[in-house]
């Protein structure tokens, strides 16, 4: 077939396009999967005991302010790396500043805490089981994401992919925060974020292969 | 070349507003400067007709992830790179592609005509029988669709239809390819 063929049949179809509508794609799948994922954590794992009393509730709520401003962090990243042309600089810059916030969180919680508590803050009771548990709710948000995020056109497929992971496992965490009854900030910064960082890890293995167009 | 990234601006705009004329002018206008990409960097025309058309149709079947807000020449280059690269890597060599500004692109032209066969001529005799009549009647020999619908049992509407399909499912099986 001829190049100018080829444009012929192309120009059958113009626009119109909503560029708008892929970000409206992206969120209601990773926000399905995001629900799937609480309904697990709620009725596979148990919901935490203390939800419906309000210093439990503020705990969660205060939890789910971050993990969920990582996954925004992640959908402005995959959306900025799926449009060939946009910078994602603000973005990536936006995700620095939440992880110094996180850090310095961490070493304000410390300074005001006797060395003794320390141990007690970063590890509480399920240090070992919270990265884990992230990552296996991070399968149920990640596919989602990618799914959706195949109508972009990413340049550097494993970068989106990690942008997907990122959004994913923000969500997945958050999910987690409603079986989670830690409340230290240190061990939400640390263990949450090391889950976090697997899925992000997932997202970018899977990128690397799904997200090439 | 300042004048070209405001006509091709202009273009996209009319384009994605749903003016198929100034799509057909704006893919016209890209064919040759991609054309001329390529073939710098292949040795073999062939290769750089394929992936000339690979391109026109990622610009189509991408043009959703096109940011209106930005520019549009930025976004042609970075699929026209991202179609080179992924050339290479599909015949699993390893060579680096410099990120160049993407007024590289609109820098060369090639007036060398791309009546080179390509993949295309067997994406197209998959398609049925019918559907392929049709487009050809319509697209190849410059009827009307019209004109070309009867012979080939369509009506008018049908036919509209059809070559909507058969546009699709030509992309599809680009990108099938693909994987």
């Amino acid at each position: 077939m001829k190049t100018d063929d080829l444009i012929a049949v192309l120009a059958l179809e113009p626009g119109p396009t909503n560029p708008a509508r892929l970000n409206s794609r992206i969120g209601l799948w990773s926000g399905s999967g995001a629900l799937v994922a609480a309904v697990v954590a709620v009725v596979a794992m148990g919901a935490r005991p203390d939800l419906t009393q309000w210093t439990g509730l503020t705990s969660f709520l205060g939890k789910a302010a971050y993990t969920l401003s990582l996954a925004v962090a992640g959908f402005w990243l995959l959306d900025r790396l799926g449009r060939p042309g946009a910078s994602p600089w603000r973005a990536v810059s936006a995700l620095l500043l939440l992880l110094i916030g996180g850090g310095v969180a961490v070493g304000l919680e410390l300074a005001q805490s006797p060395a003794d508590a320390w141990t007690a803050l970063v590890m509480g009771r399920s240090a070992m089981t919270c990265p884990l548990a992230i990552l296996a709710l991070g399968a149920l948000t990640l596919p989602p994401a990618l799914v959706a995020a195949r109508r972009l056109a990413p340049l550097r497929p494993s970068a989106a992919g990690a942008a997907a992971g990122l959004l994913a496992g923000g969500l997945s965490a958050t999910a987690y925060g409603l079986h989670c009854a830690e409340t230290a900030v240190s061990f939400l910064v640390i263990w949450y974020g090391l889950g976090v960082l697997a899925t992000t890890v997932l997202g970018a293995v899977a990128g690397a292969r799904v997200l090439r167009w | 070349m300042e004048d070209f990234d405001l006509q091709i601006q202009a273009l996209i705009a009319l384009s994605l507003a749903g003016d198929g004329a100034a799509y057909g002018r704006l893919l016209t206008l890209l064919a040759p400067r991609l054309r001329a990409y390529f073939s710098r960097r292949l040795s073999d025309g062939a290769d750089a007709e394929d992936l000339v058309q690979e391109t026109l149709i990622a610009i189509h079947t991408k043009r959703a992830t096109y940011d209106p807000t930005l520019a549009f020449a930025p976004w042609v280059y970075g699929i026209a790179r991202y179609k080179l690269i992924d050339h290479y890597r599909r015949r699993g060599v390893r060579r680096h592609v410099p990120l160049e500004e993407a007024g590289v692109l609109f820098a060369e032209t090639d007036t060398e005509a791309g009546a080179v066969r390509s993949d295309l001529d067997r994406l197209l005799s998959q398609l049925p029988a019918r559907q392929r009549g049709l487009l050809e009647d319509v697209r190849l020999r410059g009827l009307t669709i019209a004109e070309a619908a009867p012979r080939h049992g369509y009506t008018e509407g049908a036919a509209k239809v059809a070559l909507h399909r058969t546009m699709k499912s030509l992309s599809a099986s680009v990108a099938a390819d693909e994987d």
